[in-house]
């Protein structure tokens, strides 16, 4: 561990700023020009691929800009990433399948969703 | 023109919104809690003691003291929720057939909503984060939480929170909508008064505190232990500590979202959780519930920590099986996360979800249950010492296995769909949580007083109290169980079956039982600061502990440790006994410390006045004391005086006091 007056090591992160900023500009531009300009592929498909290509952007922000490996604080920050990672799509995840049957299975109302 | 300007002034607040003044009840609690609150003002205005308790206690950053004044939050909510308990017992022993009971519905309700609330957020919740608070940092050779201030903030903000619970007693109602107020009864359209905004308002503030506590006793954990103790040295108490604070990292914000658009609901007029306009007020019970049935773990693996250190220390032995035990901690925190949803089986879900919830509920069995055998086999051929701490641990084991099978039985949906919002229910989670948790933090108040204090508590009066608790527990709640399996609902005001009546009557007699417990603990306090020249703890090893805790003076010095400690091996202070450890007495340097500061007394009572202003609906004051909490939030980030070093000659003198204590005690 790092004492409290060594100043954190700063080289390399240069080089790997310049390559996370080019995978975030491809990651980005890729799934903006599928938008724009009319996608060769299914609506479906267009959507499944914006989604990939969102995650794949959480994980190049996450290694190349907030340093996210395994050694940094002694592999803490990595375990606690990863923990919120598992929390979040439990709750996420779950929560939806939850609603999903419990409004699958409630009897449909005669006047739902025109308003009032 | 005149009621427009009372309306801007005080909002929805008027004479009519003081209860007392019409209801006897209330009147005479008033007047008794009134005549106590000036007497007590009066004796610490006689003895000049606000400047002590102010610099002292009152702005201190000592994790010692923020831990004692956490339990004395526990222990006077404790007071009250208990007469909530007992007004209950009451109103059911004798409102059966024509007799109505001596409690309108309007007031009963209000009642066992206090009660759950307190109970869980304003008796269990301090009592521990207290005890993880006192304990935690000693056994980890730390001198002081991670972010001092900040543990400060939270226990005040908690603090407010219990305030704003207090004064809906006199001032407005509280909630009569159960302890986690439901949408859609808890939204504005059925529940238009004051009741659930104090509701939502405390719990919010107090939340904050409970999170900010809870990363910090994790940062603690992790960069704070002494250097040689890795994670698999570390006393079993901290790690149960350490996972109970992960999750409670985890599930607050839940509580908090679920709270806070519950609030947009009835302050901004959406529509999250309302029956109409696309509403969907069983998102509320997911969300709740998915910070809710993790809490209880939250409460839980504490007090599994505090009944192995107990456990380890009076049969002097190490623990069975340390490592399960941390595995099993672990699991546990893990497996908590997947079963909220068995506190609604009946709301509709289908098959797969309610079994893949019932099962991963049966599951959590398998680590509870590796944790009793490893007490069992901790105990089996030691030198066991029934003195009062292991007494609890005993009386532990053999109610809250009780409590564990009724609850495996709950997971099961079928018998879920029967058992559901019944008396049943209730008396398993009374179970649980009494033979469980309450039960482990008397035991655990029983075992770090001396430590604390300098001397230990009464033991006859202890003995009253254990045995007041136990026998009381079984009495009151062994006929809930069996009226709960005869299907009688929860919340029930007034029943028309008198053949109920004689079980409502036992379980009144067990709160009384109950009751002759608590009063006997506070009397093993009192008797036992009587008898303290009898009772001293010279040693600071009264029991003859395992962990560093037991190192230091009873009580320790504001420092800790003069000598941050090294660590060989798990169970470090028996090693460095057995090791012929000798104490230095000399070479001490000068120690650097946290400052005592009053922001965090100042930004909670600016909390309060916020919260109360916008249950009122008095905009001008939410807005003026939100500014102040702006201000005073960022005004304390510009002070740089937070620290300062005690002398080395005063650590000198310290420690020199302490060798003569310990030459007169050999």
């Amino acid at each position: 561990m790092s004492t409290p007056h060594e100043t954190p090591d700063t080289r390399g992160h240069g080089n790997g700023h310049r390559i996370g900023s080019l995978l975030a500009i491809v990651l980005t531009v890729i799934p903006f020009w599928l938008v724009m300009n009319g996608s060769p592929l299914s609506p479906g498909w267009t959507v499944a691929t914006i989604f990939a290509f969102a995650i794949v952007q959480i994980i190049v922000h996450v290694v190349f800009f907030l340093h996210l490996d395994t050694r940094s604080e002694g592999g803490w920050t990595l375990l606690a990433f990863l923990f919120t990672a598992v929390i979040v799509i439990l709750t996420i995840g779950g929560s939806v399948w939850v609603m999903y049957h419990l409004n699958a299975n409630m009897m449909p109302m005669p006047d739902m969703g025109n308003g009032h | 023109m005149t009621d427009t300007l009372t309306k801007t002034v005080f909002g929805r607040l008027s004479l009519e919104s003081l209860p007392f003044l019409h209801e006897p009840i209330l009147l005479g609690t008033f007047i008794v809690v009134a005549l106590l609150g000036l007497g007590l003002v009066g004796v610490v205005t006689k003895y000049k003691l606000w400047g002590y308790l102010w610099k002292e206690w009152f702005t201190s950053v000592d994790h010692k003291k923020i831990g004692i004044m956490y339990i004395i939050l526990g222990i006077v909510m404790l007071l009250r929720g208990f007469s909530d308990a007992l007004m209950m017992r009451a109103q059911q022993a004798i409102a059966f057939g024509d007799n109505p009971g001596y409690l309108p519905p309007h007031h009963y309700d209000q009642i066992f909503t206090a009660h759950g609330t307190i109970m869980i957020f304003f008796v269990a919740i301090p009592l521990v984060v207290g005890i993880v608070n006192f304990v935690m940092p000693l056994q980890i050779g730390a001198r002081d939480v991670a972010f001092p201030f900040l543990n400060n903030l939270s226990f005040w903000l908690t603090v407010a929170g219990a305030l704003l619970v207090m004064l809906s007693l006199f001032v407005g109602e509280f909630a009569r909508t159960g302890w986690l107020s439901y949408a859609p009864l808890a939204g504005l359209q059925y529940s238009p008064d004051t009741g659930v905004d104090y509701y939502l308002w405390s719990l919010q503030i107090a939340g904050v505190g409970t999170t900010l506590s809870a990363i910090n006793m994790v940062a603690t954990v992790i960069k704070m232990r002494a250097p040689g103790m890795t994670m698999m040295k570390m006393p079993v108490f901290t790690w149960t500590a350490l996972c109970s604070n992960v999750l409670a990292i985890a599930i607050f914000p839940a509580l908090t979202a679920a709270f806070f658009l519950l609030l947009l609901d009835r302050y901004a007029g959406t529509h999250f959780f309302t029956n109409e306009l696309g509403g969907a007020p069983m998102m509320y019970w997911n969300m709740v519930w998915i910070w809710g049935h993790p809490e209880v773990y939250v409460l839980v693996l504490p007090a599994f920590g505090i009944y192995s250190e107990i456990t380890s220390t009076f049969t002097g032995k190490r623990l069975f099986g340390y490592s399960s035990m941390v595995y099993a901690t672990v699991v546990i925190t893990i497996l908590s996360y997947l079963v909220w949803l068995h506190h609604f089986f009946t709301m509709g879900a289908g098959p797969t979800v309610n079994s893949f919830f019932g099962i991963a509920t049966m599951v959590i069995s398998i680590p509870t249950g590796a944790k009793i055998f490893n007490w069992l086999f901790t105990m089996y051929r030691g030198n066991i010492r029934f003195e009062l701490p292991m007494m609890w641990v005993v009386a532990f084991m053999l109610t809250f296995t009780v409590g564990g099978m009724t609850g495996v039985l709950l997971a099961i949906p079928p018998a879920d769909f029967v058992l559901h919002n019944s008396l049943f229910l209730v008396a398993h989670f009374h179970n649980v949580i009494i033979g469980g948790v309450v039960f482990a933090l008397f035991a655990g108040m029983v075992y770090w007083f001396p430590k604390a204090f300098g001397f230990k508590l009464d033991d006859f009066w202890g003995k009253v109290a254990f045995w007041g608790w136990v026998i009381g527990y079984w009495v009151a709640w062994t006929p809930i169980y069996v009226v709960g399996l005869m299907g009688t609902t929860r919340r029930v005001n007034h029943f028309d079956d008198p053949s109920f009546q004689p079980y409502f009557v036992i379980a009144a007699i067990g709160a009384v039982i109950i009751l002759v417990g608590i009063l006997g603990f506070v009397m093993s306090i009192l008797v036992g600061f009587l008898k303290r020249d009898q009772l001293k703890d010279t040693t600071g090893d009264p029991w003859e502990g395992r962990t560093l805790e037991w190192s230091t003076s009873s009580p320790p010095p504001a420092y800790n440790f003069a000598f941050t400690p090294v660590i060989h091996d798990l169970d470090a202070w028996y090693d460095m006994k057995s090791r012929g450890y000798a104490r230095p007495t000399s070479g001490f340097r000068p120690i650097h410390m946290p400052k005592n500061t009053g922001a965090g007394v100042i930004l909670s009572g600016l909390a309060l006045v916020f919260g109360f202003a916008m249950i009122w609906y008095i905009w001008w004051l939410a807005a003026l004391s939100f500014a102040g909490l702006f201000a005073v939030a960022v005004g304390h980030t510009f002070n740089f005086k937070r620290d300062y070093y005690i002398p080395a000659e005063e650590v000198a003198a310290t420690e020199d006091k302490r060798t003569t204590l310990l030459a007169q005690g050999a």
